[in-house]
């Protein structure tokens, strides 16, 4: 593709190796690693499920025990199928009687380690194969029924209620949305479990749990055969549980989630260590479920100045691409993140902003970029904020992106009223149709201001990525340097949960998964 | 030609495009099916609200039986404006150069600030715009200022870390920021800092301040607060009113 920024590939390439080198390097650490919810995903996928008397999920349950009998380094999956070869009984009734007294799973005798691999594999193989199913259903339903064209109409619903959660969705999905993304409950990403069954109650979204996945995907089905468009379904892959979140999310034939190699160390204050192990393996199962992944660049700038900062945004969503290459995810599936957050009072700040959207379309030319609304500089004043987004939807049509999370004219009031989700979607649908073309029309002043300020921020990014390369990705957020939010290697929250991994340690899913459906 | 109709301050309604026209905009949702039946419902309940000649100008199918409105009516109500009085924070904003100057004179050392997003709220951007070096809209943040240490806790903090913490740095004030207010989780969050610090004895020894979009100075003060600040403001308000009460209330 002839860029239209101008844009040096050679610089483009420089700053991709140096992430990729830093990935490289972090990867190293990775695979030396375990933590508890790679492993309770691993009871998930082998078939753990339900909670004990106090509401405790048997996956934390089981999980627990091996590790209070110092076994968490060999991994779930060595413990489970020995406890299958010992006693005969399925993974879910292992974890039963754990959670009972009955079975202590790190006691029973080690069986032969063959018949123990048999076993394991062939529950695994159950699993994969239903998630495979489900990723056929979708492809299914896009042949047939279809979708919403580009960009993908993006929506939020946070009622805390899930049945209220999917009136709102329904009402959406009629009125054009095209993705339909559960916001969580504030303070589910610092929980070191996923609750368990329906819920009706929350703080500002509704908790994830497989239910709630479940009950809204039937309801997103039943309104998309209605209005013979594929309506696709986004949680949050993020905090203390994400491969978990990332394994009932397959199960459930969820279509997006964000799944970001960073955010939760930046803006959630869980340990570093942790995060990076937690996401690769949770990226690993979306990739194979074909689960389009968003990353979280767009925080940076509502915590960093849009303008200045916006280096360190192409910086992650290089470094975020990478990560995800790692784990097999394919840049179809790649949703990465940035935003329409520079001060409206800014001269020419449209520009900008164009320059730099044009850019990431031209950075990653298959992913499908996930473009985030102004947030930042909303004030309260709806009908301000209804053109601010009118001028996000601008430059999104124009530069193709991908995702497009609906600004609403009410943001920084309250969570969207149903009214507010109707008003955006008409504000995007307008704009949408009126400057389909635009981009394939209009072309950029040879070092014009846009021009230039695409290749300014492409320098500048592929310095800093030089420099993390240099410095190595650990101190590099020690030091502030992605959303000016410093953070320590053995700070935060979750570090008690990573353990280093035995030379016996495997996980059949990693294998099973890894590079996609074979 | 007629003069102009004078303003009568104790009869006060809304102004549209003639004085006492009463002429008000509002938009809202009900859950009815779309249709004429649905529009008189929708002038029936603005009347009930006290508008005459209501009118829906426009509506729209909402997709799930429901109907958004956008309407006109005319206010028959009136208030006294010349009897209001709404408690503020009541002072001359300082500068951040004049707050500097009046720290050094006045207080002759740093002045401790520890501020954070308390309970479950994940929105740091409140806490930032006031403590963090870049500030806000042009406004530098706290950290910025020379005679004050800012702390910035960042978000998610408990009541309990928070207070820990500002013990433990020995600060003058503690700012609460609280952004996420559905179903009024932060009135419970706010109320339950003020009940720890007086559990403690501390309540007197340091400045309470919060802040957010749904807080106000009157709701901050029922809550136990020394201040609350709303949308629209910025580090120099918060720094002004944090010296005025150290010198004010002999916190030096």
């Amino acid at each position: 593709m002839e860029s239209k920024l101008n844009l040096n590939p050679q610089l483009i390439q420089s700053a991709r190796t140096a992430a990729k080198n830093i990935a490289d390097d972090v990867q190293n650490f990775i695979d030396k690693n375990t933590t508890v919810t790679v492993e309770r995903t691993v009871a998930r996928l082998m078939g753990v499920d339900g909670v004990d008397e106090i509401d405790k999920p048997l996956p934390n349950v089981l999980i627990d025990a091996i590790k209070e009998g110092g076994g968490l380094s060999k991994g779930a999956a060595f413990w489970i199928g020995n406890a299958m070869v010992n006693t005969g009984k399925t993974p879910q009734e292992i974890a039963e009687k754990t959670s009972s007294g009955e079975i202590e799973i790190t006691k029973l005798p080690i069986a032969d380690e063959n018949k123990i691999m048999d076993a394991v594999y062939e529950t695994a193989k159950q699993t994969v194969e239903k998630i495979k199913n489900n990723r056929a259903r979708r492809d299914e339903y896009l042949n047939t029924i279809g979708e919403g064209r580009k960009p993908y109409l993006y929506v939020i619903v946070a009622t805390g209620n899930i049945y209220e959660d999917v009136l709102q969705a329904q009402a959406a999905a009629k009125q054009g949305a095209d993705i339909i993304a559960v916001i969580r409950t504030t303070a589910q990403s610092l929980l070191d479990y996923v609750p368990y069954g329906p819920t009706t109650e929350g703080f500002g979204g509704t908790y994830a749990t497989q239910e709630n996945f479940r009950i809204m995907r039937k309801a997103l089905d039943e309104v998309g055969e209605e209005v013979g468009r594929y309506i696709r379904l986004c949680n949050y892959c993020s905090g203390l549980c994400m491969p978990e979140i990332a394994a009932m999310g397959a199960m459930e034939r969820l279509d997006v989630m964000l799944n970001d190699a960073l955010y939760g160390i930046l803006f959630r204050d869980i340990n570093m260590q942790r995060t990076l192990v937690d996401q690769y393996f949770s990226r690993i199962i979306n990739g194979f479920a074909g689960i389009i992944i968003n990353t979280g660049e767009d925080n940076y700038l509502t915590t960093a100045d849009a303008y200045e900062e916006a280096h360190t945004v192409l910086a992650s969503q290089l470094i975020n691409e990478q990560f995800a290459l790692k784990a097999g995810i394919p840049e179809e599936q790649m949703g990465l993140g940035h935003a329409f957050e520079m001060n409206p009072m800014l001269e020419n700040g449209f520009l900008y902003e164009l320059a730099q959207a044009q850019m990431a379309r031209e950075i990653f030319p298959n992913a499908p970029l996930k473009y985030m609304p102004p947030t930042k500089y909303m004030t309260g004043n709806i009908f301000r904020g209804h053109l601010q987004d009118a001028m996000f939807n601008f430059i999104s049509i124009w530069t193709h992106q991908g995702l497009q999370l609906l600004g609403m004219p009410t943001e920084a009031i309250h969570t969207p009223h149903l009214q507010d989700r109707m008003l955006s979607i008409e504000n995007a649908k307008y704009i949408f149709n009126n400057a389909r073309d635009i981009g394939n029309e209009v072309e950029y002043k040879k070092d014009g201001i846009i021009q230039k300020r695409a290749q300014e921020v492409l320098a500048k990014a592929e310095e800093l990525l030089r420099d993390i390369q240099r410095e190595g990705i650990f101190d590099t957020i020690e030091k502030g340097k992605f959303g000016g939010v410093k953070r320590s290697f053995t700070g935060g929250k979750g570090l008690a949960g990573v353990v280093e991994k035995d030379e016996k340690y495997f996980n059949p899913f990693i294998d099973l998964m890894l590079g996609g459906a074979k | 030609m007629e003069s102009i109709q004078k303003v009568d301050l104790t009869r006060v309604k809304p102004y549209g495009d003639t004085l006492n026209d009463g002429m008000v905009q509002m938009s809202f949702t009900l859950p009815v099916p779309y249709g004429d039946e649905a529009s008189e419902a929708a002038k029936q309940l603005a009347e009930k609200m006290g508008f005459d000649d209501p009118a829906v100008v426009f509506s729209k199918d909402l997709g799930v039986g429901y109907t958004y409105f956008v309407m006109y009516g005319k206010c028959t109500h009136t208030v006294d404006y010349t009897v209001i009085e709404v408690p503020k924070v009541d002072m001359e904003f300082m500068e951040r150069e004049e707050v500097e100057e009046y720290i050094k004179e006045n207080i002759k050392r740093d002045v401790v600030i520890v501020g954070a997003c308390t309970g479950t709220d994940a929105h740091t951007v409140g806490i930032d715009a006031i403590m963090n070096m870049k500030g806000f809209d042009g406004h530098y943040g706290l950290e910025r200022y020379k005679g004050i240490e800012a702390i910035n806790m960042g978000s998610q903090v408990l009541n309990e870390e928070l207070i820990a913490k500002a013990v433990e740095v020995k600060a003058d004030a503690i700012l609460v920021s609280q952004v996420v207010t559905q179903k009024d989780v932060h009135i419970a969050n706010l109320t339950q800092l003020v009940e720890m610090m007086e559990a403690e004895g501390l309540r007197d020894k340091m400045i309470l301040v919060c802040g957010g979009p749904r807080i106000n100075h009157e709701l901050a003060q029922e809550l136990g607060y020394d201040a609350g600040f709303g949308t629209g403001s910025y580090a120099n308000h918060v720094a002004t009113f944090v010296v005025h009460q150290i010198v004010k209330r002999n916190l030096i």
